[in-house]
């Protein structure tokens, strides 16, 4: 399972399948991260409606990865979590802690670009 | 009709995980119900490779003309829990979230019950709801 990162104006955009296995998601985390620094990007989109369900290790798999990828100096956000799949992982008491989120690939790209432009604004300041 | 899934690998998770959401759509439980099931499966299975390496999943419509109710037992012979208090209590966790998905798994349930002591861990869960009982989700 390879999914593709596609870069998009210094923006890298992924979308995490449903049916990852926990060495699947440790790989793709890699995988992220490197694309990030061999391309130097600005912001990383997650685009994760595929996922079916959200179990507390993939939540803290993503959280891991965003917390990484920003201290690369990469914004992150995710997007597109499905309704049923943001119900159970409140009740679980797990939060994607950190993490911005937006409700759909759109929303998750105007999203970035806000960060982004805030991380320039105080890097300026 | 009980379902028996061998947890061997982790691939056996999602298999689990899948079968768990097909039998609680096929019985009637909404997509909300159908992805708590799916996830406490998963968290229950993934205990399984990580601390047990491996077990079995059974999983049974015990239904009735007043309620739809699915079991899952997730049984493994690891090590065990040691402090299994404190675990279902949250945020403890002594390997990669083991607390995190055993006391979240308590909370998307009706029915949940465990067991265990070295060499043998029993987690047992059921997601019941009246057969009137609409929901939304």
């Amino acid at each position: 399972m390879r999914p593709a990162i596609l870069a998009l104006k210094g923006v890298l955009v992924t979308a995490l399948p449903d049916e990852l296995t926990d060495h699947d998601i440790a790989e793709f985390q890699g995988e992220m991260l490197r694309a990030v620094e061999r391309r130097r990007a600005r912001g990383l989109v997650v685009d994760i409606s595929a996922l079916e369900i959200l179990d507390t290790y993939l939540a803290r798999s993503i959280c891991e990865t965003a917390e990484m990828a920003r201290l690369l100096g990469t914004e992150v956000v995710v997007c597109g979590m499905r309704p049923a799949v943001a119900l159970t992982l409140v009740e679980m008491g797990q939060e994607l802690v950190g993490i911005e989120t937006a409700l759909d690939l759109d929303g998750g790209l105007a999203a970035i670009e806000e960060l982004i432009a805030r991380r320039t604004r105080a890097l300026v300041d | 009709m009980a379902q028996h899934v061998p947890i061997v690998r982790e691939h056996d998770i999602i298999h689990a995980r899948k079968l768990g959401r097909e039998m609680a759509r096929a019985l009637g439980f909404g997509s909300a119900d159908q992805t708590r099931l799916a996830t406490a499966i998963s968290e229950l299975t993934r205990n399984v490779i990580h601390y047990a390496g491996e077990g079995e999943c059974t999983l049974e419509d015990a239904s009735d003309e007043l309620r739809l109710r699915v079991v899952v037992v997730v049984r493994d012979h690891g090590p065990g829990i040691a402090d299994v208090e404190r675990v279902l209590a949250g945020g403890f966790s002594t390997g990669r979230g083991l607390g995190a998905g055993l006391s979240g798994t308590q909370r998307l349930v009706q029915e949940f019950a465990i067991t265990t002591r070295p060499g043998f861990t029993e987690v047992r869960i059921a997601l019941v709801r009246g057969r009137t009982e609409r929901r939304a989700t």
